[in-house]
């Protein structure tokens, strides 16, 4: 485990934001040439809502991850939740732009339909984590910093519940993201720690 | 018959059917999973020889109904429908089939019959998303009589004039053009004429979702999504949004069925 942390300290963190984003102009460009489908628009809304989704579990696993088999990927942690909050945005962008089009329906939509509130909710918390995702923030807000960064644990928690809420009938993949969600905030709760250390 | 209450000639003109690759690579068949291109990719299992169809409930010839022999008996003509999903997108099928009251006259519907109950084949070897219970299954959907019966109800076996692929419903199908795409139900193998209205699958799911009539309406919202417009599939990543059309349509053919019913509380 060592000589894996020590290698991946050598990964230049550039990388790591390159590769992360190098998925969505390729969705894009799928999109547009048939490679996602009779219908692109869903299936590119879909696919960037699921890489958001995928990218903050990602952010979650790291600390447990660590705790329990010493793998320490925490150098990356902010380039996974800054990346999520990419996602997050070009989500929102393709379901704004491309697949409600209209600017009225847009607030009708956010207001009526519960599962378009509950995403945009987690879209806003993840703003201000984004915002101080940089070591000036960290200086300046010292202690509150950690503080203000557990609302990932919300956002995450809304990121999934969202996307069971969009699905018709009863659908497994939903609910393995939110119980994946749900286990990784378990896993945090102080009565686990102590087993873990025990 | 039927032909006169049809919609003119020159409005079916000026629908455009979809390609043969949109109409069968894009599809809901719960059956075989619920991502669009899962029946296209599993629905080939399907054993569609032989099959038939149990007729049944208040009719005068009960009995299985070999489908050979069904297609014997009938005349199937082409019918370029408008076909809306009830998720907001739309295509344009160019069925063949034959009308649905064709078949109903051939087991006799008796007097007493209002309703008429489908189901679709459930066979979970054949059938990888029935591992799942997305839905109660068998699929099951129901018209009342008036509805089965009208001109525009049609039974489909081919679309383009071919036999109908697997994924769209293969040997027979419903398409009732006015409704939502999911009471057009698939590959059906049985039917039954009933006196109370029957139990419908994505109702008994989430009645307050998914209403027994599902008419096509733009003017009553899905509780998630707004009905009002709709995605024309074959339009790539930048298809406009189109207005949705009452009865999908098919007003002047099919409002004075429900004359005096509210159609926001009987959605």
């Amino acid at each position: 485990m060592e000589w894996m942390n020590a290698q991946l300290r050598r990964i230049p963190m550039w990388l790591v934001y390159v590769a992360g984003m190098l998925p969505a102009p390729v969705l894009v460009y799928l999109g547009a040439t048939g490679g996602l489908g009779i219908e692109p628009i869903e299936a590119l809304e879909h696919e960037l809502g699921k890489l958001a989704l995928q990218l903050v579990v990602a952010v979650l696993a790291i600390s447990p991850l660590r705790r329990l088999t010493g793998l320490n990927l925490m150098r990356f942690r902010r380039a996974i939740g800054l990346l999520a909050f990419f996602y997050v945005c070009c989500h929102l962008l393709v379901w704004l732009v491309l697949d409600v089009q209209k600017p009225a329906q847009i607030w009708a939509d956010i207001v009526k339909r519960p599962y378009v509130t509950v995403g945009m909710a987690g879209f806003l918390l993840m703003l201000p984590l984004a915002v101080t995702s940089n070591n000036w923030s960290l200086r300046k807000l010292g202690p509150r910093w950690r503080l203000l960064h557990r609302l990932t644990y919300l956002a995450a928690v809304l990121g999934a519940v969202h996307y069971v809420m969009q699905a018709k009938g009863f659908q497994l993949e939903p609910l393995i993201y939110l119980w994946i969600i749900l286990g990784l905030l378990l896993l945090r709760l102080p009565g686990s720690r102590r087993k873990a250390v025990a | 018959l039927g032909l006169a209450t049809l919609a003119p000639p020159a409005r079916a003109e000026t629908l455009e059917p979809n390609s043969w690759e949109e109409i069968t690579s894009y599809n809901n068949f719960y059956e075989f999973g619920t991502d669009k291109s899962d029946p296209a990719k599993y629905a080939g299992a399907m054993t569609t020889e032989p099959w038939s169809v149990q007729i049944d409930g208040l009719v005068d010839r009960p009995g299985d109904y070999d489908f050979k022999d069904i297609l014997s008996e009938m005349t199937i003509e082409e019918r370029i429908y408008r076909f809306r999903c009830v998720e907001a997108w739309s295509m344009v099928v160019p069925w063949n089939g034959f009308e649905f009251a064709d078949l109903l006259s051939l087991a006799g519907v008796q007097d007493g019959a209002k309703y008429v109950a489908f189901e679709t084949l459930y066979r979970p070897d054949e059938m990888p998303g029935t591992r799942f219970p997305v839905l109660d299954w068998p699929y099951r959907e129901g018209l009342r009589l008036d509805e089965a019966m009208h001109p525009l109800t049609l039974i489909a076996t081919g679309i383009y004039g071919k036999p109908i692929p697997n994924q769209n419903g293969a040997p027979l199908r419903l398409v009732v053009p006015w409704k939502y795409g999911f009471k057009s139900i698939k590959s059906i193998v049985r039917i039954t004429l009933t006196d109370t209205q029957p139990p419908t699958s994505w109702n008994m799911a989430i009645p307050r979702e998914y209403g027994f009539y599902s008419n096509v309406n733009p003017n009553v919202d899905h509780p998630r999504w707004s009905q009002a417009s709709e995605r024309v599939i074959g339009g790539g990543l930048f298809s406009k949004r189109v207005p949705t059309l009452m009865f999908n349509g098919y007003e002047n053919e099919v409002a004075s069925l429900y004359d005096g019913m509210d159609l926001a509380k009987y959605y």
